[in-house]
């Protein structure tokens, strides 16, 4: 993952995680729940991210834990959007 | 609902008398002076039921979560309030043992809990959250020599002057945002409940569960070590909804056995007449039927996503299923009681007869507004959206 998508989830989370403070003052590993993203705005967090990079995330994925922190999005970006495409969508069946 | 292990099945056995022999004996009285069922509850500590789930290796039963479910089912069918007493304590005896990941003060608890039966109400409700559970405003407040205080508005706490302990939900310090959360075990003596209100209701009357202002103090390892949101979504939620609903559905359970009972009466008398209201008492087996295999299959999918990987618990695929079986449940088991009602008529309306079921459709109402229906329904919108299996 490139400073780029780091960039792009930036903006992504400026628009639509609703945090009562600058998502610029956050490191890439602070945790966004407890900087105050509610539930109800991480779903549209997610939505969004599936639409900026072209993604969907798998039922495996749709944890809190992986949208917690800049480099954890990152990280499930890259996963997904890799050479090394994971197994199909709705793996947690 | 399977119960393979020996000790589990003379535990179900046990609880099953104790809900046969105790709690259906006082359940009306229970009910109509709204109090708490004391008689029901000093049996399951005589039995060392409230330690049935605490781990073997920390004294207690180890029993299984399809044993307690069991427990909860057998004695919904005779006592509601008892019943769901029993559930609750139980998902907060279970969410500990789940969570404590080797905590010293959390072992040594368990250890004192089984001993002396101890009794754990959860205060995590709160005014000014709309009913949200996972934002707390009360904070645990640093208090300077190590201890932690916290004073907290709950609108409602069951049975909260009958426990010994508390779990309270609270927002980690004071400068915390509402979703930054951990849980505390307080007890008894270190925590004062002043109470704002009485408990007067249309059902569940037995659990007596006013609102109180709570105040406590207490040492900074009884604030349970795990991450909230993995207590949340791996124990508290699922098992909440998973117990509550095998209570429930013991309640259903005895509403249609007693419809039954009352048709098998009628046609006893009059053998070959015809009895339409058979017809109405097929279509209420029919529902029962569904939510007992809904009720049961949720606790086998809890059983395996648990075993297998505890992580896909967090899913929102796995909070979509279990607030699936939450509004299932809450929507059917009424129904099954009101049909109940229809077939038995004006002898199951009256609350003096053998087969009254005022009581059961008043206590299987709640079930929709113990987290409400329609708050569950908005969060389910949301996941839905993304979410990718129903």
């Amino acid at each position: 993952m490139n400073g780029d998508s780091r960039t792009v989830i930036r903006s992504v989370l400026r628009e639509h995680a609703r945090l009562p403070v600058d998502v610029d003052t956050l490191g890439d590993d602070a945790d966004l729940f407890a900087a105050g993203m509610t539930s109800h705005a991480s779903v549209n967090l997610m939505l969004a991210l599936e639409d900026a990079f072209d993604v969907e995330f798998p039922d495996r994925m749709l944890t809190r834990g992986v949208f917690d922190s800049v480099s954890s999005i990152a990280a499930a970006i890259d996963e997904l959007s890799g050479d090394g495409e994971p197994s199909t969508a709705g793996g947690a069946g | 609902m399977s119960v393979p292990v020996d000790s589990d099945r003379v535990l179900v056995e046990t609880v099953r008398r104790i809900a046969d022999d105790v709690a259906a004996a006082a359940a009306d009285d229970v009910d109509r002076n709204a109090r708490f069922p004391s008689e029901a509850l000093e049996a399951l500590r005589g039995a060392g039921a409230l330690s049935a789930a605490v781990p073997a290796a920390l004294g207690g039963d180890g029993a299984s979560l399809e044993t307690v479910a069991r427990c909860c089912f057998e004695l919904g069918r005779r006592c509601s309030a008892t019943a769901m007493v029993f559930a609750m304590h139980q998902i907060q005896v279970l969410t500990i043992a789940r969570h404590l990941d080797g905590a010293p003060w959390f072992e040594a608890y368990l250890r004192e809990l089984h001993e002396e039966q101890r009794l754990i109400a959860s205060v995590t409700s709160e005014v000014g959250t709309g009913g949200d559970m996972s934002r707390s405003i009360a904070a645990a407040t640093p208090e300077g020599d190590g201890e932690l205080s916290f004073e907290k508005q709950a609108p409602t706490v069951s049975y909260g002057l009958h426990a010994d302990d508390l779990l309270t939900t609270l927002r980690r310090t004071p400068d915390a945002e509402a979703g930054d959360q951990i849980l505390a075990l307080t007890k008894s003596g270190q925590a004062e409940l002043e109470p704002a209100g009485v408990w007067d209701t249309l059902g569940m009357r037995g659990t007596c569960s006013p609102g109180f202002v709570v105040r406590a103090r207490f040492a900074s390892e009884q604030v349970l070590p795990a991450p909230f949101a993995e207590v949340m979504n791996q124990s508290m939620v699922p098992l909440s909804h998973i117990l509550w609903s095998h209570v429930w559905l013991g309640i259903a359970s005895d509403a249609f056995e007693r419809a039954r009972a009352f048709l098998r009466a009628s046609a006893r008398r009059r053998p070959g007449e015809p009895l339409p209201a058979a017809a109405r008492l097929s279509h209420v087996m029919a529902e029962l039927t569904l939510l007992r295999g809904e009720v049961s299959q949720a606790l086998h999918d809890f059983h395996t996503d648990d075993a297998d990987d505890r992580s896909r618990l967090m899913t929102m695929a796995s909070v979509l299923r279990f607030n699936n079986l939450k509004l299932a449940a809450s929507e059917h088991a009424p129904s099954v009681c009101a049909g109940a009602l229809e077939v038995v008529g004006i002898v199951g309306y009256r609350n003096d007869t053998p087969h009254s079921v005022g009581r059961h459709l008043r206590d299987a109402l709640s079930a929709r507004l113990m987290v409400a229906n329609e708050r569950l329904h908005a969060t389910d919108a949301a996941l839905l959206l993304i979410a990718k299996e129903p």
